[in-house]
């Protein structure tokens, strides 16, 4: 059972009425319960009269919508071009060993760490950039990560 | 005395490259200190490559810009400015006197970044002082045709990457019936490589407001959309000071200026998908739905967003109209080519010495760019090719860099003008992982609508796979040529139709790439990890330990001082042996 409606409810009455609301509706709840769940989808369908499949359909389709609890911080790897020709994918190896991911694993265990690619940070001249939380790290060699890392508890 | 100014570059890329901390020094510095300095913050300053940039202004010295400016510098730099005996270490640029990259900024043309870097983003003052909303004023004075003539007459073309002539596509929507029409301004910014649009939106945001002002006007629109990504937060938050301060003021709002035009403009962030970028999706993604792109006709002109009339541009298209009615479309003519007038706005990265934001003349050589404007390729190495258009667009090798950037000259090369992404490659960027690596972003971005974008684009992407690893057979060629054919027919939007062009382009200027992976088993460049092998020299090895001490899986075996041995079974191909040996004793083949 979905807990502590109350900031969602004002959310719901917020947007209720109004065209065009499923996506801003979405990115607001999830900022409340840091990603989308059944229960959460069903309860926003309840309330919205919104088909339950066109939230899921629609929380699906975007990237930035997660369905799964995230780590409490969020590793983004850069994946643009500029930092894919600046061989990127051995920061995400590093990262992916220092975490102890296996391939196709995005969160730690201990819900430390949730690493994602995205597709371009915008910072191509520090290529090779990855992002944890909203501090931005560039110009990195494999080395650099632990350290990195160990800022964050 | 002039006033002594210090503004502090504190775009997205200044942030992440410290500037912040610059700008927080100087501030408290300034603070205990009695000295007559007025801090500012401004926009992308446009060179990238040497974030954090500081300009100082206003001392005998003149206007001079400074980078890659630590924290821990800036006191005494700004204090030798003060005294007129500036160290030139981190001189970048100066009015008055030679710096190092006064070439580079001497070979470009600023009408869209005209205040980028110069003046404070959250500042309508400065907006107005540069001459902000003087071009809304006398369109408010004009017919909404003659405002559509002039940009008819300016022979601007949609800078989104297609180049649709603007004047005709805002004809279309006046000649709709009203009264309820939109105008939308597209900030869907998502070729990887591409920054051009945060960097206008993020260090000039009233320049789109006033564009979309006029163009609402010119067409008879009362309300507005910027749709941005939502990984530009401070393109958003810029913007959305920008919309505030121009309420107040009442460029927005009811009876805008005492006129009976009324204009409302909101702010909708994108939630992550490529696609959204296409205009129909782009639409379906306001209006609250997947993003997902529809057929046209009809065209948004008759039947946009919730069913209206509407016209959509992209942020460099609208942050040229005012320029264009301040100045008139005579002078935006006079500047770049014949049938692609005016300028165009790049994001230069990759293996170029000066990456960063950069705004040309139409006309200009690829060559200039990298070499006059760029200040050629990195370490010294020698260019192989350019990427434009991300992945949509292609590369365009060596033998092409006289190739003119235009519209029409880019797209014979089988590339396109694209939003303004320029990736420079070097000798060492194999050809065949860059068509993997675009397959690989078109192929997750696909809406998967159609069948031939959906499920095509996955079987380009394993026919790649399997020549990259080795395992290609000299028919995977024309597979890929005849599956690139069908995709371009078979799909609905540009997503789809333009997804192959990368692979087309590589295959068309680099086929002895394609042949030497399939045939010989090789990476000519050496960057494909299946086809490469690690070994060690034994007469060079001297037995010192590290690569052992450094491999992840541990098949690396010797006795101290004598020759090491790497267990090809175990290898993982890392590359880590062959980064840590000081005595090149790993060979890479």
């Amino acid at each position: 059972m979905l807990e502590n409606t109350d900031k969602l409810d004002a959310l719901i009455q917020k947007y209720q009425g109004k065209d065009g609301i499923l996506i801003p509706l979405l990115q607001e709840a999830q900022e409340l319960y840091g990603h989308l769940n059944k229960e959460l989808m069903l309860y926003l369908s309840a309330r919205t009269e919104i088909p339950a499949a066109e939230i899921f359909g629609v929380a699906t389709f975007y990237s930035m919508f997660k369905l799964k609890a995230q780590g409490r911080h969020v590793i983004k790897v850069c994946k643009g071009t500029a930092c894919h020709v600046s061989d990127v994918d051995s920061i995400k190896l590093a990262l992916m060993e220092q975490l102890k991911l296996a391939p196709g694993e995005d969160t730690t265990p201990d819900m430390r760490f949730t690493l994602v690619e995205v597709a371009c940070l915008g910072c191509c001249s520090l290529a090779p950039v990855i992002m944890i939380d909203d501090k931005t790290y560039g110009k990195l060699a494999p080395e650099d990560i632990v350290g990195i890392l160990a800022k964050y508890t | 005395m002039q006033a002594i100014t210090v503004k502090v570059g504190l775009a997205s890329c200044g942030i992440a490259a410290g500037a912040d901390n610059v700008y927080r020094r100087l501030e408290s510095y300034l603070l205990e200190s009695s000295k007559m300095v007025q801090l500012k913050r401004t926009g992308c300053i446009g060179m990238c490559f040497e974030e954090p940039i500081v300009e100082f202004d206003g001392g005998d010295l003149g206007r001079v810009t400074l980078g890659k400016v630590d924290p821990k510098d800036i006191t005494r730099l700004l204090d030798e400015y003060l005294s007129g005996h500036l160290s030139e270490t981190h001189l970048i640029l100066a009015d008055k006197h030679e710096a190092k990259h006064n070439d580079l900024m001497g070979a470009q043309t600023r009408i869209v970044l005209k205040n980028c870097g110069v003046i404070d983003p959250q500042s309508i003052d400065e907006y107005e002082q540069s001459g902000g909303y003087q071009a809304l004023k006398q369109v408010l004075e004009m017919r909404p045709y003659t405002v559509i003539d002039i940009v008819r007459g300016s022979g601007l073309r949609g800078r989104g990457g297609a180049g649709f002539p603007t004047g005709l596509k805002w004809g279309f929507v006046f000649d709709q019936p009203g009264p309820k029409k939109y105008v939308i301004c597209n900030a869907d910014e998502g070729d990887p490589g591409a920054f051009m649009d945060r960097s206008v939106l993020e260090g000039d945001p009233h320049r789109i407001i006033e564009g979309m002002l006029i163009g609402a006007y010119a067409m008879g629109a009362d309300e507005g959309y910027i749709y941005c990504r939502a990984e530009y937060p401070l393109a958003i938050k810029h913007l959305r000071i920008a919309i505030q301060a121009a309420t107040e003021r009442n460029y927005l709002g009811s009876n805008i200026l005492g006129t009976d035009f009324s204009f409302t403009l909101h702010i909708k962030e994108g939630a992550g998908a490529f696609v959204c970028g296409e205009e129909t999706a782009l639409m379906h993604s306001i209006e609250g739905m997947r993003g997902m792109p529809t057929l046209r006709p009809p065209y948004p002109a008759e039947s946009g967003l919730w069913g209206k009339p509407t016209n959509i541009n992209n942020v460099e298209t609208w942050a040229n109209i005012p320029w264009i009615i301040l100045n008139g479309p005579q002078a935006f003519r006079a500047i770049g080519t014949q049938q692609s007038p005016g300028t165009k706005v790049f994001a230069l990265a990759g293996k170029v010495a000066g990456s960063g934001l950069i705004e040309v003349p139409m006309g200009i050589t690829i060559r200039d760019i990298i070499y006059k404007v760029g200040g050629g390729i990195k370490d010294g190495k020698n260019f192989k090719a350019i990427q434009l258009g991300g992945p949509s667009g292609g590369c365009i090798p060596a033998e092409l860099l006289d190739t003119t950037v235009d519209y029409d000259s880019i797209n014979a090369t089988g590339a396109i003008m694209g939003s303004g992404g320029m990736v420079v490659m070097d000798e060492d960027t194999c050809m065949v992982d860059v068509a993997k690596y675009f397959l690989h972003f078109t192929q997750s971005e696909s809406c998967g609508k159609c069948t031939y974008c959906r499920i095509g684009t996955r079987r380009m992407l394993e026919i790649l796979e399997r020549i990259s690893s080795g395992k290609g057979e000299i028919e995977d060629i024309d597979r890929l040529q005849k599956l690139a054919e069908n995709i371009n027919h078979g799909s609905l939007c540009g997503l789809g139709q333009s997804a192959p062009n990368p692979v087309l382009t590589t295959l068309r200027y680099f086929r002895h790439e394609y042949e030497a992976h399939i045939v010989d088993k090789k990476c000519p460049t050496q960057v494909c990890v299946d086809l490469l092998t690690f070994s060690i020299d034994e007469t060079k090895c001297k037995g010192c330990h590290v690569c052992a001490l450094r491999c992840p899986v541990k098949c690396i075996t010797g006795k101290r001082k004598q020759p090491h041995v790497i267990d090809p079974a175990v290898c993982i191909k890392c590359g880590s042996c062959f980064n840590s040996c000081r005595f090149d004793a790993v060979v890479k083949a």
